[in-house]
């Protein structure tokens, strides 16, 4: 278990970290995220004393860290940074047990402990032990910066964007392999990243920071549902539902633009209209744009005369809904309706707009996968 | 101790004679060892073997040649400046970005313009750096220049030596160390602003190509 | 062939004397220059001022520095040494600090970060990743030194220098031949010999590429 108790650091003036409390739990994987400078790679270099805090405690384990020997400390702590950081002097073999060696292992325990972890990545020990960093590709550097960080089995590893440099497909593969290793050999893992998708897919707990505090803790799920403030929401993204569906109007999910016209237009008028405009259905208002009825093409043909006004021909036999209704009782309304659509009127009874099965589509498209082009 | 001006400029004159000289000669050699392929190892090799031999063996060895003189001692200052001149101009030019000299081309110019409008020009910084190690180098190699009976401040400084004179040492070192200083402070102030004015631009050009990438 | 016979026990013992001198140097210049540059390599605020200063020592001509030393400590090897020894600093000092300096910060947080104490990150990382470029600077150094070692003779320190200068009084070509292009060899040949070992030195991992 990991306790930061209002600890602060500062630069000169800058406050990097402003009375931060936080508790890590045994075994947990936990992401470190937020724009940059919000303090969160001071935070965790804080843990192995890599930084020291000007105010406050950090205990590892119940214990205060300052009480131990820096040093010392940190071989009990895996470290892995984005620039890796493999000894180029050193063969794989001998970067993996450097921790070991530093911990006067034997050479046979050493031998094993590369062994062991050269197969946890699935990387032959005859292949890759005797080679040098130089003939490996990134991502083979970085799956035995891990392997190093692992070998003298510290209970925490602290990770600082280490697949921030890698191609997208080398740093999912390695994404999946750290959390498999994760889950069998029971890590507490801290991981600092800047990268939403990164949180959502590895972390137990994540942790959101901004100007050195803590803005929100939350599993992955929660925060997706019920991230705190803006600024956790801009960086979700699209990911984040930005629409609350029971929230959803009947005006949000209508087309606006639609079809009026004038009770006393007359008939043919009306008919030429229709032909030009490719739609079978009008609106009729009156002086004050108030919704009086609807006309078809059919009703024209079947009662209309040339010459006639066409408010006489209205039906009011609608399906109409109020523009502040729910968008849930529009879609029920729609679905009942035998014409296809439903018409939104505001509550001084002019017309808002008509939903169709069209608009409600691209309504639900929109809330689903963001604004569409 | 009276300042011997006359000698200063002796001194001053067979520098500039010599740095002139191996300027030429040292660009040409870099140019040809960046052109021509074969000839990179031949002279950069040699440039760098002629630079391992101690002054004082190189130029008796050309006084056994060319005789006692100011000619020889500038033969042999030449030979010890071509190094850092051929090595910077081969460098500089080389290590240009490949896509420079490719607009270059495709903008239709020949091997030569490419040289003399694009790679020079951008190389210069470098070039300049080398003359000034070139410089400041025959500056004190040309003490010795006394030794196979060349003139300069070398003099005084001999025979400073031979009599145990402490004073007479002194009115040619102090100024042979002063000049060295100046040269090396003048000339890294202009380094520094040649490097400074080439990194802005290549600053500049990417700005421009930032904000063309973001728009 | 006659001059060499005559002369040889003369020509043996001036380059024993010659190597002698710049043996010794070499080895002062070293125990100043190393440890100095793994100092500076602390302090980086100091270093450019401390590089500054040994370089504008550098910039003196030997034969002045020499002229100095000699009436400060009279004739004979010490002044000689005194001042190639100064000569030696500069190159192997520079590179030391260039060499350490350069180490990939990610090795060093690496090494922090793994448990390595500050003597373990220099004796296991710094200084052998530095190694090729203090080996390199070590090679100037010794190339420096023979060359100002010819002039050692000016001040009773003997060395392949007396040869030459024993030409140039009695314009006798034979002697200047052989003391120079003696030298020339000596350097030559050190300047190939310290390029070897800098290669031996040189890390495998930091020659093999993928």
């Amino acid at each position: 278990m990991i306790q930061f108790e209002n600890v602060c650091k500062r630069y000169g003036k800058a406050t990097v970290i402003d009375d931060l409390s936080l508790t890590v739990e045994e075994g947990q994987f936990v992401v470190l995220i937020g724009p940059s400078g919000c303090g969160k790679t001071t935070t965790l270099k804080m843990i192995n004393r890599l930084i020291e805090p000007d105010k406050g405690r950090i205990f590892v384990n119940g214990s205060d860290i300052t009480r131990v020997n820096a040093v010392a400390l940190r071989r009990t702590i895996g470290y892995v940074i984005q620039q890796i950081g493999l000894f180029p002097n050193m063969t794989v073999g001998q970067n993996i047990s450097v921790v070991p060696k530093l911990l006067r292992y034997t050479n046979a325990q050493c031998d094993e402990i590369t062994r062991s972890l050269l197969q946890l990545v699935d990387m032959d020990y005859d292949v890759y032990a005797h080679k040098y960093p130089s003939e490996l590709s990134g991502g083979q550097q970085q799956r035995i910066g891990v392997l190093r960080a692992l070998a003298a089995s510290p209970p925490i590893v602290l990770m600082d964007e280490p697949f921030g440099a890698l191609d997208p497909i080398t740093r999912e593969a390695l994404q999946e392999e750290i959390k498999k290793i994760q889950r069998k050999l029971k890590k507490t893992i801290i991981f600092v990243t800047h990268d939403m998708d990164e949180a959502l897919r590895l972390a137990d707990t994540i942790v959101f920071m901004n100007g050195g505090r803590v803005v929100q803790i939350a599993s992955p799920e929660e925060m997706l549902r019920n991230p705190k403030e803006d600024i956790i929401k801009n960086f979700m993204g699209k990911r984040i539902s930005k629409v609350d569906y029971n929230s959803l109007l009947a005006a949000d999910i209508m087309r606006a633009s639609v079809l009026k016209v004038h009770k006393t237009k007359l008939t043919l008028e009306c008919v030429d209209l229709m032909n030009r405009r490719q739609v079978n259905t009008l609106l009729v208002v009156d002086d004050d744009e108030r919704f009086l009825g609807i006309v078809t093409i059919d009703d024209i043909k079947k009662h209309g005369r040339a010459g006639k006004e066409i408010g006489d021909l209205v039906s009011t036999e609608t399906s109409v809904i109020g523009a502040g209704d729910s968008a849930k009782e529009a879609f029920e309304r729609l679905v009942d309706s035998r014409s296809g659509y439903v018409v939104v009127k505001h509550p001084n009874d002019t017309v808002a707009g008509l939903i169709t099965k069209t608009s409600m589509v691209k309504a639900m498209a929109e809330a689903m996968w963001g604004e569409q082009e | 101790m009276p300042v011997r001006f006359d000698l200063m400029i002796d001194h001053l004159t067979i520098v500039a004679v010599a740095t002139a000289f191996s300027v030429v000669i040292g660009i040409a050699l870099g140019v040809a060892a960046y052109w021509f392929k074969y000839l990179e190892r031949i002279i950069l090799g040699f440039s760098d073997t002629v630079q391992t031999i101690p002054s004082l063996a190189l130029l008796s060895l050309l006084m056994i040649v060319f005789g006692l003189g100011n000619k020889t001692l500038i033969i042999g200052l030449v030979l010890y400046a071509l190094l850092p001149i051929v090595r910077n101009t081969f460098t500089g030019i080389s290590g240009l970005a490949p896509h420079l000299r490719e607009a270059a081309k495709g903008m239709g110019m020949s091997k030569i313009q490419v040289l003399v409008k694009v790679e020079l020009p951008l190389a210069f910084p470098l070039i300049f750096s080398g003359i000034k190690i070139a410089v400041v180098t025959s500056l004190g190699i040309a003490v010795m220049g006394v030794l196979i009976g060349a003139g300069g401040l070398g003099y005084p400084i001999y025979r400073g030596i031979q009599t145990r004179n402490s004073a007479l040492i002194l009115s040619g070192a102090v100024p042979v160390v002063l000049l060295a200083l100046i040269f090396d402070y003048g000339m890294s102030k202009i380094e520094y602003m040649l490097t400074k004015r080439a990194k802005n631009k290549n600053e500049k050009e990417r700005t421009t190509c930032e904000t063309n990438l973001s728009a | 062939m006659t001059f060499m016979a005559k002369n040889s026990g003369l020509i043996i013992n001036e380059t024993l004397n010659h190597m002698r001198l710049v043996g010794i140097s070499t080895l002062f210049g070293l125990m100043i220059s190393v440890p100095l540059g793994i100092l500076l390599s602390r302090r980086r605020r100091a270093a450019k001022y401390v590089l500054a200063l040994v370089g504008t020592v550098q910039t003196i001509p030997g034969l002045v520095l020499l002229g100095f030393a000699m009436i400060v400590f009279g004739i004979g090897s010490k002044p000689a040494i005194v001042v190639l020894t100064l000569y030696a600093i500069l190159p192997a000092l520079r590179n030391t600090y260039t060499g350490i300096t350069e180490v990939d910060p990610g090795c060093i947080e690496s090494a922090k970060g793994i448990g390595m104490s500050n003597i373990q990150t220099l004796l296991k990382v710094e200084l052998p990743l530095a190694l090729p470029s203090i080996v390199g600077g070590l090679r100037m150094s010794v190339i420096y030194i023979i060359s100002w070692a010819t002039l050692a003779g000016l001040v009773g320190a003997g060395g392949l220098g007396d040869l030459i200068w024993t030409g140039l009084a009695t314009y006798e070509n034979n002697f200047i031949l052989t003391g120079a292009i003696l030298a020339a060899v000596m350097a030559l040949a050190s300047g190939a010999l310290i390029g070897l070992l800098q290669n031996i030195m040189t890390p495998r991992g930091l020659k093999v590429r993928r």
